[in-house]
């Protein structure tokens, strides 16, 4: 099958930087995967992975932010989000998506129950220089 | 939305209801925990029903949130329900690894408040609180 090109036809960015940012960004998320035409079921597990992921922004990265974009790749339609901060990083990846690990006060369920909630999903992150998380929910 | 700072806690009878109608961030989330556990002492209540039909997204924090009162209210001798959970919340709540296994459902508030009043019959019928 021959690869079709993706297009990102719409961009936006939203600050990241306090709890009521973070409600903010559900309801960016929202509203796009809503337009995009997923699911309420999917459109639930999109917002709600955004969730988990602003948080993890604010309390460990120090604030951020989080772009939201429109997809579509052929007749295909999806929202990315992008969240970046440039806090001190996680160490360990693999530890971090591990269900019930947790370096701060939270249940652990963040990372892996995000990675869970969505079709794509993927972490870059260097100690000292921040952490980029990319989360895709296709229709 | 947002910029509600408090949610209403009403008592009726012996039981406490809060209706959750807005997106809460995490600070209002936990003040609603502590405004729930104080109230619980001070009215003396045997029972607690949340109400979150309202609510579009339960993410962990929210459902920490849940766990955690209904924990306290139990240690103050009080039963706590949560009715009224949307079937998308449900389904997303399973994928993201949270069972809220210490916490009583129920589909609405009329079979909630028949739950509670279930659950505090079935005790010894004794309030152990002095006072």
């Amino acid at each position: 099958m021959r690869e079709m090109a993706l297009i990102v036809e719409k961009d936006d960015v939203v600050e990241v930087r306090s709890s009521e940012d973070v409600v903010r960004v559900r309801h960016e998320v929202r509203s796009r995967a809503a337009t995009a035409g997923l699911s309420l079921v999917d459109q639930t597990k999109l917002v709600t992975a955004a969730s988990e992921i602003a948080r993890n922004t604010v309390i460990y990265g120090g604030g951020g932010t989080a772009r939201v974009q429109m997809l579509r790749n052929g007749s295909r339609r999806g929202v990315r989000l992008i969240f970046e901060d440039q806090g001190p990083g996680i160490a360990d990846i693999e530890r971090a998506l591990t269900d019930g690990f947790t370096s701060g006060s939270g249940l652990g369920l963040g990372l892996g129950g995000a990675k869970r909630l969505c079709n794509e999903f993927e972490i870059k992150s260097l100690p000292g220089e921040g952490t980029t998380v990319t989360l895709t929910r296709w229709i | 939305m947002s910029s509600v700072e408090q949610i209403p806690i009403l008592k009726i009878g012996d039981c406490l209801l809060v209706s959750i109608q807005v997106d809460m961030h995490d600070r209002l989330a936990l003040a609603l925990q502590d405004d729930l556990t104080k109230k619980i002492v001070t009215t003396k209540a045997r029972g607690v029903l949340i109400d979150i039909s309202a609510l579009e997204v339960v993410d962990s924090f929210i459902g920490r949130m849940l766990n955690t009162i209904a924990a306290t209210s139990r240690v103050l001798d009080a039963q706590t329900v949560v009715v009224g959970m949307r079937p998308a919340v449900a389904i997303t709540l399973v994928e993201l690894g949270l069972a809220l296994n210490g916490v009583r459902t129920a589909l609405n508030v009329d079979k909630g408040l028949a739950l509670i009043r279930n659950l505090i019959d079935a005790g010894d019928g004794v309030d152990r609180r002095e006072g």
